[in-house]
């Protein structure tokens, strides 16, 4: 993975002198709270609920043993002993002081993380495949790129205040993974005719509140002019996006009203000016950062010792649920799920860290992944080692084999912490991981995404889950919005709500009923999303609503 | 020496009487995207009226909001020739549109850029483009919600001249210049990407 050099090392070093500076000056009361506000946010500094969240960049998902244990220490030392993941592959600390967030911010330069742009209206970490590097249907390995990205956008000048966030993701897949159309700019590796590397360029994608899909405003971009037209894109953004109203603020809002064709005009307009400009990748700087992210020294040979468990059904189930091909034979990569029963989704405690740090050290290079899944990713496993790593894995309830079922599901920290909230959304995730805990009946069920978000921020992503959850607040109280038909990947769509919404405590019947009537209706091996679009919304309506509920 | 003016990273006196049009009769929705593009304020800004009842100073160097300049540009023909006049827009302004009447943006000694509000980042698209697609050279300046954590920002999208907002000490605004030392990516004060800058395979993270 990336290593910092003294640019890398000084330029973190010198953020943490100025967000110190910045902090003393807020409490010395020469920063009012709302000029502090925008400075504090563009360092991951939320005022919550309870105290303050901090949420630390982890770029592009990747993490090594030893930033894994620092991120540990620092859960034990400023916080309550637990990190969350998120959807965007980063880590929030939630009970953090605010006098210690310079203390904990040294602590993370010594190992090369920070928390530069993971929140304001600036371009956030850079998101893509959890996979990236392994995957067999890779085409292009997007990390170096990413990284390439990462530092272009830290601290960019010109796009220090966006009218609204603003959120890249890169994908060198066959298989999208990264959710590309569902991003401000989303990025697509492919080899053109030529066998050139290219980038299909997406913009104006989002969920939120008015969620839409990314428009292609480039086929096929010659990869060396990445950050040139990433430039004119936020240029014009930059300029014309709306700042009367932050419901409107965001690029899809501006994508959509001037309509792609005029925009992509705009966009070609000011990219003539930069096109081949200094910010133009060359071919050396290309080598440079792709050097760090070679092979590791695979073993080559295998003792198919993993021949002697395929018999013990436990460890069969979570092989078949949370291991994934590897490009290189006799090696499979690893989710840990966060997501078993009564945690959190997406949480780990600090304990949980230290063992995924000794696991992989152990087994997997020293380097760990986060998915947007919010759960933890081996990528480098030898097949020999599975069944070791299988148990340890298991005795800090590490193992769950539900990845990609109905329990592993996305959710928000929602109204237990977060202020934007309408609605808790943790414990509608425990509800209905208590309902469906057996894990024969889970993985009858199959493949099912089931996202659910706290308020329309949608950090959730619950617009992209086949079931999505979205918690709303009715005259001050609680309520739920279910949709269906949502989907990630390459055949992205946006979820259709199903009707009225519902109580907390209505919630898990809701899902068993909607559940049923897909186990009812299905053809032999069709995924729940595939009976969804083939039967509609209509039978799920019945069986939630009732006929005559649904007639009327 | 009171001053609230920075220029070129010293705090200097400030040269030029900074002309604003008189107060619209009604408020204007200027803090919208740009007018031109959402026509959410159906109107201009400074207006006709605005532009009408401005006042110019009949000596010494004057900066003047654009619009007014234009609608006087025959009557200051001498006082430009003498160096005497600068112009200046607010964040939802497009230079672009009066390119046309403006036949070489370098004879302005100086340019300026009011920004309304701390968070309004247009203020380094339009220092960028100014730099970059005109090929502007002279001074270039900020003015109104200008503070201390702006101004590094600002250097690197091309502006030189700060006018510091009145509350606040230009001493401590200065010490923001040098907030990094070396930046990753290329803009209009260097253009060139940390990577052109320095040897990075020479660097050694230990």
């Amino acid at each position: 993975m990336y290593k910092y050099d003294a640019i890398d090392q000084k330029l973190v070093d010198e953020r943490v002198n100025q967000y110190e500076g910045q902090l003393s000056r807020y409490l010395n009361k020469e920063l009012s709270d709302e000029e502090f506000r925008p400075l504090r946010l563009q360092n991951g500094l939320y005022i919550q609920r309870h105290a303050p969240m901090l949420r630390v960049a982890i770029p592009y998902g990747l993490l090594s043993s030893v930033q894994l244990r620092k991120l540990s220490l620092i859960a034990d030392k400023y916080d309550r002993g637990y990190g969350h993941f998120s959807t965007r592959q980063n880590i929030q600390f939630n009970w953090p002081m605010l006098e210690d967030t310079p203390k904990i911010l040294k602590e993370l330069a010594l190992v090369e993380m920070h928390a530069i742009q993971t929140s304001g209206n600036c371009i956030r970490n850079i998101t893509t495949d959890q996979f990236s590097g392994v995957t067999p249907d890779e085409i292009v390995d997007p990390r170096y790129v990413a990284e390439i990205i990462r530092q272009w956008s830290t601290f960019h000048p010109e796009f220090a205040l966006l009218p609204r966030k603003f959120k890249i993701a890169v994908t060198g897949s066959k298989k999208d993974r990264a959710i590309v159309q569902a991003h401000d700019i989303g990025l697509e590796f492919f080899l053109n005719q030529e066998n050139k590397r290219a980038i299909k360029v997406w913009v104006g994608g989002g969920l939120g509140r008015t969620p839409i899909l990314g428009s292609v405003i480039k086929e096929d971009l010659a990869w060396e002019h990445i950050l040139t037209y990433c430039e004119a894109i936020l240029r014009v953004y930059n300029l014309y996006g709306r700042r009367d109203n932050m419901y409107k603020a965001r690029i899809k809002i501006l994508v959509k009203a001037l309509g792609i064709e005029h925009f992509r005009e705009l966009v070609e307009q000011e990219w003539k000016f930069i096109k081949d400009g200094p910010n133009t990748i060359d071919e050396s700087e290309l080598k440079r950062v792709a050097s760090f992210f070679t092979d590791p020294p695979y073993e080559k040979h295998t003792q198919n010792k993993i021949n002697d468990h395929l018999d013990n059904k436990l460890f069969k189930q979570w092989l078949d649920r949370c291991t994934h091909s590897h490009k290189n034979k006799g090696y499979r990569s690893v989710t840990l799920s966060l997501k078993a029963n009564h945690q959190a989704p997406g949480d780990a405690t600090s304990e949980q860290m230290r063992l995924v740090a000794d696991l992989a050290d152990e087994y997997s290079f020293g380097e760990v992944r986060v998915s947007h899944e919010q759960n933890l990713i081996l990528a480098d496993v030898q097949e020999d080692n599975l069944f070791d790593l299988w148990e340890k894995a298991k005795s800090k309830n590490l193992a769950t084999p539900n990845v990609g079922l109905l329990t592993d599901i996305v959710c928000c920290p929602g109204g237990d912490f977060c202020s934007l909230a309408n609605a808790k959304s943790i414990p509608i995730a425990e509800s209905i991981q208590e309902v469906f805990e057996d894990m024969d009946y889970l993985h009858d069920i199959g493949e099912i995404d089931l996202n659910i978000s706290g308020c329309m921020n949608a950090c959730g992503h619950h617009h992209v889950g086949h079931i999505g959850i979205l918690g709303v607040d009715k005259d001050g109280s609680e309520w739920y919005q279910v949709t269906l038909g949502g989907n990630q990947g390459n055949f992205a769509s946006i979820g259709k709500v199903i009707g009225p919404s519902f109580s907390a405590e209505e919630m898990p019947a809701v899902i068993t009923k909607i559940i049923g009537t897909y186990t009812a209706q299905r053809h032999l091996d069709e995924s729940f999303i595939d009976c969804v679009v083939r039967i509609g919304l209509e039978p799920f309506k019945v069986s939630v609503y009732g006929a005559k509920e649904v007639k009327s | 020496m009171s001053s609230q003016l920075i220029t070129d990273n010293a705090i200097v006196k400030d040269e030029w009487v900074t002309v604003i049009p008189p107060e619209a009769a009604k408020e204007v929705r200027k803090q919208a995207g740009k007018v031109v593009m959402f026509k959410l304020t159906g109107e201009d800004s400074p207006s006709e009226d605005q532009i009408n009842a401005t006042v110019l100073p009949e000596s010494g160097k004057i900066l003047l909001p654009l619009k007014v300049y234009l609608k006087n540009k025959d009557a200051l023909k001498d006082r430009l020739a003498n160096n005497e006049i600068g112009i200046w827009v607010d964040t939802h302004e497009e230079i672009e549109s009066f390119k046309s009447e403006i036949n070489d943006i370098n004879q302005f000694p100086l340019i300026a850029v009011r920004v309304g509000k701390f968070a309004d980042g247009r203020i380094f698209s339009i220092g960028t483009q100014l730099r970059i697609k005109f090929q502007y050279k002279n001074d270039l300046r900020a003015f109104g919600d200008v503070l201390r954590d702006q101004l590094f920002f600002l250097k690197r999208t091309g502006f030189n001249s700060y006018l510091i907002r009145e509350d606040r000490d230009p001493h401590d605004a200065l010490l923001a210049l040098n907030d990094f030392s070396n930046p990753y990516q290329g803009a209009a004060d260097n253009s060139n990407p940390a990577w052109k800058r320095f040897d990075r395979n020479q660097q050694g993270s230990d």
